[in-house]
């Protein structure tokens, strides 16, 4: 600090002293290894399904077995890693107070890989738990939930410190740290151990829902909140809808679990209760997507220009997509043709990869020049990343939404279950295409990362020597 | 109370998450309560036990590996059998959930998209209200067909053979391959192979349609001690 210090900057402490920098770039690096993880996860079911799996008799290359931890790595690995990394720069920013403590959250980073890893290797040894986007092995989940409950105290601690009402972003930051805990117990536990048949499919389907519901979208969101005015340079548009858009998703996003088994033994009201709340949210989404578009008021072409801008602006585009999607295609009538097909493994990929992936790769985009302190080795990479990511899932998720529906006709017309197989092939084909493409920006992506990073290590290290 | 921490973290942290939890999972767990949760020894019926005994007579040497000799007594061996084959289908279900068979085939049949056309009678509460079905094996996507009525339709030895090397008997059959399943070869299966066979065959064993194929008058079901 120099002598010029005003009164606002003597209350703000330094960064050094909130964030801890070192420990967000970490987070990245090992959220981009598990992505790559779960990419050439993804690409190994993709071979089998056109039968050209390059190991087909090996078990421990069983593609059942990596499509687990296909799903599992970009959950638990890629995403829970990045916003790990994200919220260390951003909750010590907004409260003005570091974490908790330093060495817990080293040993947080060094828990949570350890989960990851060992879900990796319980689900390839056959280990796996039978509940979707929970196969994560039974011997796991205590580590994993002890793991979360020393997230919330770590990241709680300055949030329960701020005095009067709080910026939107901890709203749902904190509300997550609870639901993200709470999610975990509910879904991990109760189907495992206490109830059985529809019961535990009600569970398991609050649980699939709730874990992209209640974990990454508000961590999602609560990011989006923070980034996008500071790249703009304004505030929200409306603190109105922002409040809207908070205790909406907050209430509606719980509701619609049992809209993953529709047409199931689950009671028919329920299931009709699902959809309803499935359909509210949508205009609660809307609200959210008119906030944001409207902070953009003026300077549209900003959101294109800005690489990371452009990141965020895509996936919230994704993001109203997928949800108009949603409140369709969980009406009963939609259901009966797409429910089982690759419509909604498609809808699955937008949402996963084309939002929340797209917000994380594009704070990485971000971040990672401020806390290195130089520019990225090659920022035209960055474009090709952007481009290639954005891009590939677009061709990705479209090709799989079509398919579903010839899928479903192809079922409800009673051909032969062969005919369904063969009539995928090009979309299966297009989809490993698309998805090459995008495992090839991750790649350059990562490369540019490492690079940045040995650059940023010469540069630093130039002036001490002179 | 909107923006302030103790709104965020009662009313929406935990007061939405309980409101849901009570109407969503709750409201279920008490319509069903009626509906114990039947131990897996109490799945075993006369159909899962003439697969399984059929596996001791398909396959003698890999049963008596995985299973050892039953009894000489017929009324011991009646009983041995059943434990063994209730033990079968407990590791079989393990197999099914480690291999993620779960996740290309599904086990539900729905009211709707004529699928009570292809597979059998449309699924029913009473039917997962079972230890084999804690986690509930519903499944979200079907790359192969629904297996929920898939019992006694094939025989074991195809089933066997289509483990070992799927399009061997089903040319464009997407599925892997599960050589790990069997010592070698597909009249070898081991351990795990025996037992997820007898998972596969057990499933749909509980319904007077058993075994479903399109256009076949139904036998009924056949209970345990009837069936010795």
């Amino acid at each position: 600090m120099t002598a010029s210090l005003t009164v606002a900057d003597a209350e703000i402490p330094p960064q050094k002293d909130l964030v801890e920098e070192r420990l967000v770039l970490w987070y990245f690096a090992a959220a981009l290894t598990f992505m790559l993880v779960s990419m050439l996860a993804g690409l190994l079911m993709g071979l089998q399904l056109l039968r050209h799996n390059p190991l087909p008799t090996i078990e421990l290359f069983s593609p059942g077995r990596w499509r687990m931890v296909h799903t599992n790595a970009i959950a638990y690995g890629f995403l829970a890693n990045g916003f790990l990394g994200v919220m260390h720069w951003i909750i010590p920013r907004l409260t003005l107070r570091p974490v908790l403590s330093k060495p817990l959250s080293y040993l947080i980073f060094a828990a949570w890989q350890i989960v990851v890893l060992a879900t990796a290797v319980g689900l390839i040894l056959g280990e796996a738990q039978g509940l979707e986007w929970g196969e994560t092995p039974v011997w796991i989940d205590p580590v994993a939930q002890l793991g979360l409950l020393l997230v919330a105290i770590n990241f709680g601690a300055p949030i329960i410190q701020v005095k009067g009402p709080m910026y939107v972003t901890l709203w749902y930051y904190l509300a997550a740290l609870v639901w993200t805990f709470l999610t975990y117990a509910m879904g991990n536990f109760v189907p495992e151990y206490f109830v059985c048949g529809s019961s535990a499919g009600a569970v398991g389907g609050l649980f699939i829902h709730d874990l992209v519901g209640l974990f990454v979208t508000p961590l999602g969101w609560g990011m989006m909140y923070f980034f996008v005015p500071i790249l703009l340079k304004r505030p929200m548009w409306s603190h109105g809808l922002s409040l809207v858009g908070f205790w909406g998703l907050a209430f509606f996003y719980p509701l619609q679990g049992i809209h993953h088994f529709l047409y199931t033994p689950i009671p028919m009201f329920l299931q009709y209760g699902a959809v309803l709340s499935t359909i509210a949210l949508e205009l609660v989404v809307l609200t959210v997507i008119i906030n944001f578009i409207g902070t953009l008021r003026g300077t549209g072409m900003e959101a294109i220009r800005n690489l990371p801008l452009r990141y965020f602006y895509t996936g919230i585009t994704f993001y109203f997509l997928t949800c108009l999607q949603c409140a369709l295609q969980t009406t009963m009538t939609f259901q009966a043709l797409i429910h089982f097909t690759d419509w909604v493994v498609g809808h699955a990929h937008m949402v996963m990869f084309g939002v929340f992936s797209l917000w994380q790769l594009g704070a990485m985009t971000y971040l990672v020049p401020r806390i290195l302190k130089t520019d990225w080795y090659r920022p035209e990479w960055c474009e090709f990343h952007y481009w290639a990511s954005a891009g590939g899932l677009a061709v990705m998720a479209g090709d799989l939404i079509l398919g579903g529906l010839f899928q479903g006709w192809s079922w409800a017309a009673l051909q032969p279950w062969e005919a369904s197989v063969s009539v995928s092939i090009p979309f299966w084909l297009v989809r490993i295409v698309a998805g090459l493409v995008m495992l090839t920006a991750q790649v350059v992506f990562m490369l540019n990362f490492y690079l940045t990073w040995r650059k940023s290590l010469h540069a630093n290290l130039r002036p001490s020597v002179s | 109370m909107f923006e302030k921490k103790s709104g965020i973290l009662l009313i929406a942290g935990v007061g939405f998450f309980a409101f849901a939890f009570l109407s969503n999972a709750v409201v279920p767990m008490l319509m069903y309560r009626h509906l114990p949760e039947k131990p897996v020894k109490d799945v075993v019926n006369g159909n899962t036990r003439y697969q399984f005994e059929d596996l001791a007579q398909r396959f003698p040497q890999a049963f008596e590996k995985a299973y050892g000799q039953p009894p000489e007594d017929a009324q011991q061996a009646g009983d041995w059998y059943d434990d063994k084959c209730a033990e079968a289908l407990e590791i079989g279900r393990k197999v099914y959930i480690g291999e993620g068979c779960w996740h290309c085939h599904s086990q539900f049949v729905r009211p709707v998209s004529n699928e009570d056309r292809r597979w059998g009678p449309v699924s029913k509460s009473w039917e997962y209200q079972n230890r084999l079905q804690r986690p509930v094996m519903f499944g979200t996507r079907r790359v192969g067909p629904d297996l929920s009525r898939e019992g006694g339709r094939r025989s074991n030895d195809w089933h066997a053979v289509h483990f070992f090397k799927p399009d061997s008997l089903s040319p464009a059959s997407p599925m892997p391959q599960y050589p790990w399943l069997f010592d070698g070869s597909p009249d070898q299966p081991n351990e795990k192979g025996l037992a997820l066979l007898t998972y596969i065959q057990w499933l749909g064993s509980w319904l007077d349609s058993y075994p479903y194929y399109e256009d076949y008058s139904p036998t009924t079901i056949k209970p345990v001690a009837a069936a010795e």
